[in-house]
């Protein structure tokens, strides 16, 4: 009798390894997308009218489903990793952009006014004030697309066994694993729960300056 | 000093916010840009620190086109208060108050301790130093907005409508604290309003703005309560001009009685053997000269006068330090008509009634006395001013 986290040879991985394997090929993705949707959202904020079309473009590419995305990408990048990556940074970025675009313009006018006539210049005002006044709509859109990159790199099974905890599901189906089915089911599910709970965690430590629900009775004292 | 020349605003679909506007803005003085919506007072204060680029026109500070300088460095030379504060709301009160030095390149903790030492000028607990802007009051948050600005000590002060959006109490009190900090601080301050109240009471000069951005008067407060440039001036003014003008002359001149002025314990005998100088009340006193409340000379004959049988006295003003239109405020609140003048410990100096203050009234509009004077109260009674004894920094 195999142990619960023991897996057949031909995965070439063992447990911990798949398990890192999965979270790489999700979180790179999503870092990836977050840094190409920085510069687009400020370009969008800038630029008003620009902000329709690119939400237009990153909507149809979302409707894109992936697998057909990866058959249109192993002629450019082979049955790699990269194939599966590629789809999942775009989405990201379909989730992203918005949620970089409503935080950074739900940061009030006046704080902008104030900011200006500091003398702080448009890089310090993005860097100092805007950026870290979105932070929580940037997070909120980071937890929707990681939890959404982590099930999604499953699908990579088809291409090559490039699904990670995925290709453990197509084996225990191949071969009529149950166990093997549900630990990959599962296991996905954790990884999910576990990273948008680092994220919650993250926004906590990164945003002490927001009215937290059931503040410290202290707090009231203070607020009058 | 600033000096604004046939400065004219238009934006490009053709609206114009200032109209040819020249003012000479004195230093260490609070010049007061006051006007209804749309009459470009915001405009004309966001063009000081180019905020906003006049369509034509220059603003020459100390002499100098204030577009020879890189507008940031220009800005920070200017410490910037606005309406609601704002505040950075991911930054501590600390940090908040220490952007501008931060940004001239003081180091952390030199700008934190200058921070700090702002606070308290400003009348902020510093434990609140480590605090974020949502855990304070409007009021509280305005009070770090002026710390802010003045943080890396600018000679100039430009406020948009800093108080308008707190309650009438923490206003005046802001107002009070701003009037203080100013005779401290000696700044030259730029200061946006609304509020024709808020103009007089914190103006050396006021320069009212009428709709479509053209200056209506440019004068000290007082001037413009007795002289009116035309009937928009007088109409923005409101209807009571003549009382809040009161505010101008000092109540010294008042003859005061003490006459009818008796203590609790004073027997009948001397009591009937007063002048009163033919008041019809007399006013009792403690021991110690604090006053308890008035009544009639009989009444006080039969017996010694408990508080019961005691008429109150309203509000009494500080006799000297206060304006006449504190003191014909206490008259008129006053149950007997009589208004109760203290010095001030609160000790009776004596009782003026209304027909006197009034004969003081005529007398100071007859010398023109007090054209040159401050200002000391709010639009209510002003029968405790903080500042009665504000010296004029009239710069003209």
């Amino acid at each position: 009798m195999n142990g619960l986290f023991d897996l057949p040879s031909d995965l070439q991985h063992s447990y911990p390894g798949l398990v890192g394997l999965h979270l790489r090929e999700a979180l790179i993705p999503v870092a990836a997308g977050l840094l190409l949707a920085l510069p687009v959202a400020q370009l969008c904020v800038r630029l008003r009218w620009l902000y329709a079309p690119v939400l237009g473009l990153t909507t149809v590419l979302y409707a894109i489903p992936s697998l057909a995305f990866f058959v249109v990408l192993i002629d450019y990048t082979g049955q790699t990793e990269t194939t599966v990556m590629i789809p999942l940074a775009v989405y990201s970025l379909v989730v992203l952009v918005p949620a970089i675009v409503d935080g950074v313009r739900s940061v009030p006018q006046e704080t902008l006014d104030a900011a200006t006539g500091m003398g702080l210049g448009a890089v310090r005002r993005y860097f100092q004030v805007q950026l870290p006044i979105a932070a929580p709509a940037i997070v909120a859109g980071l937890r929707v697309a990681c939890v959404s990159s982590i099930s999604l790199v499953s699908v990579g099974m088809l291409i090559g066994n490039q699904g990670a905890l995925g290709n453990m599901l197509y084996t225990g189906m191949t071969y009529g694993r149950p166990r093997l089915i549900w630990l990959s089911v599962i296991s996905t599910a954790v990884l999910a729960v576990a990273v948008d709970a680092l994220l919650v965690l993250a926004l906590r430590l990164l945003t002490p300056w927001m009215p937290r629900g059931g503040a410290r009775p202290a707090r009231k004292a203070a607020a009058r | 000093m600033i000096r604004i020349e046939a400065v004219t605003k238009r934006y490009p679909d053709g609206t114009v916010a200032v109209d040819r506007l020249s003012l000479d803005i004195p230093d260490r003085a609070i010049t007061v840009l006051v006007g209804p919506s749309g009459c470009g007072k915001t405009t004309t204060l966001r063009m000081i620190n180019r905020m906003v680029e006049p369509s034509e026109g220059r603003i020459l500070i100390d002499g100098v086109d204030s577009r020879q300088q890189p507008v940031n460095t220009l800005r920070r030379s200017m410490g910037y208060v606005i309406q609601n504060a704002g505040l950075f709301q991911h930054r501590t009160i600390v940090d908040n108050i220490a952007t501008v030095p931060r940004l001239l390149g003081w180091g952390k903790s030199k700008s934190r301790d200058r921070a700090r030492e702002l606070m308290e000028r400003v009348g902020l607990d510093p434990a609140l130093a480590g605090r974020y802007p949502y855990q304070l009051s409007g009021g509280q948050q305005q009070r770090v907005g002026v710390a802010r600005a003045l943080a890396a000590d600018p000679p100039v002060l430009l406020m948009d409508e800093p108080f308008s959006a707190v309650d009438p109490v923490v206003r005046k009190g802001l107002q009070d604290e701003l009037l203080r900090l100013q005779d401290e601080l000696g700044k030259t301050i730029v200061f946006v309003t609304h509020d024709i109240d808020e103009a007089v009471k914190l103006g050396t000069m006021v320069a009212v703005l009428r709709t479509g951005g053209r200056l209506a008067q440019y004068a000290p407060p007082a001037e413009l309560l007795s002289a009116p440039a035309d009937a928009f001036v007088e109409d923005f003014l409101g209807a009571d001009r003549g009382i809040r003008r009161l505010s101008f002359f000092p109540s010294a001149g008042l003859d005061l009685l003490t006459g009818p002025v008796v203590r609790a314990d004073a027997g009948a005998g001397e009591i009937t053997a007063r002048d009163t100088g033919g008041a019809p009340w007399l006013l009792v006193t403690d021991a110690d000269g604090r006053p308890l409340g008035w009544t009639e000379p009989g009444t006080l004959a039969a017996g010694p006068a408990g508080p019961a049988r005691l008429l109150s006295y309203g509000r009494p003003f500080v006799a000297g330090r206060d304006s006449l239109r504190a003191a014909l405020d206490c008259a008129v609140l006053s149950p007997t008509g009589w208004a109760v003048a203290v010095d001030e410990e609160g000790r009776v100096t004596g009782v003026v009634s209304q027909q006197a203050i009034g004969d003081a009234i005529r007398a100071a509009h007859a010398t023109g006395r007090g054209s040159d004077g401050t200002p000391d109260g709010t639009s209510e009674s002003v029968c405790d001013p903080a500042h009665g004894d504000r010296t004029p920094k009239a710069a003209r």
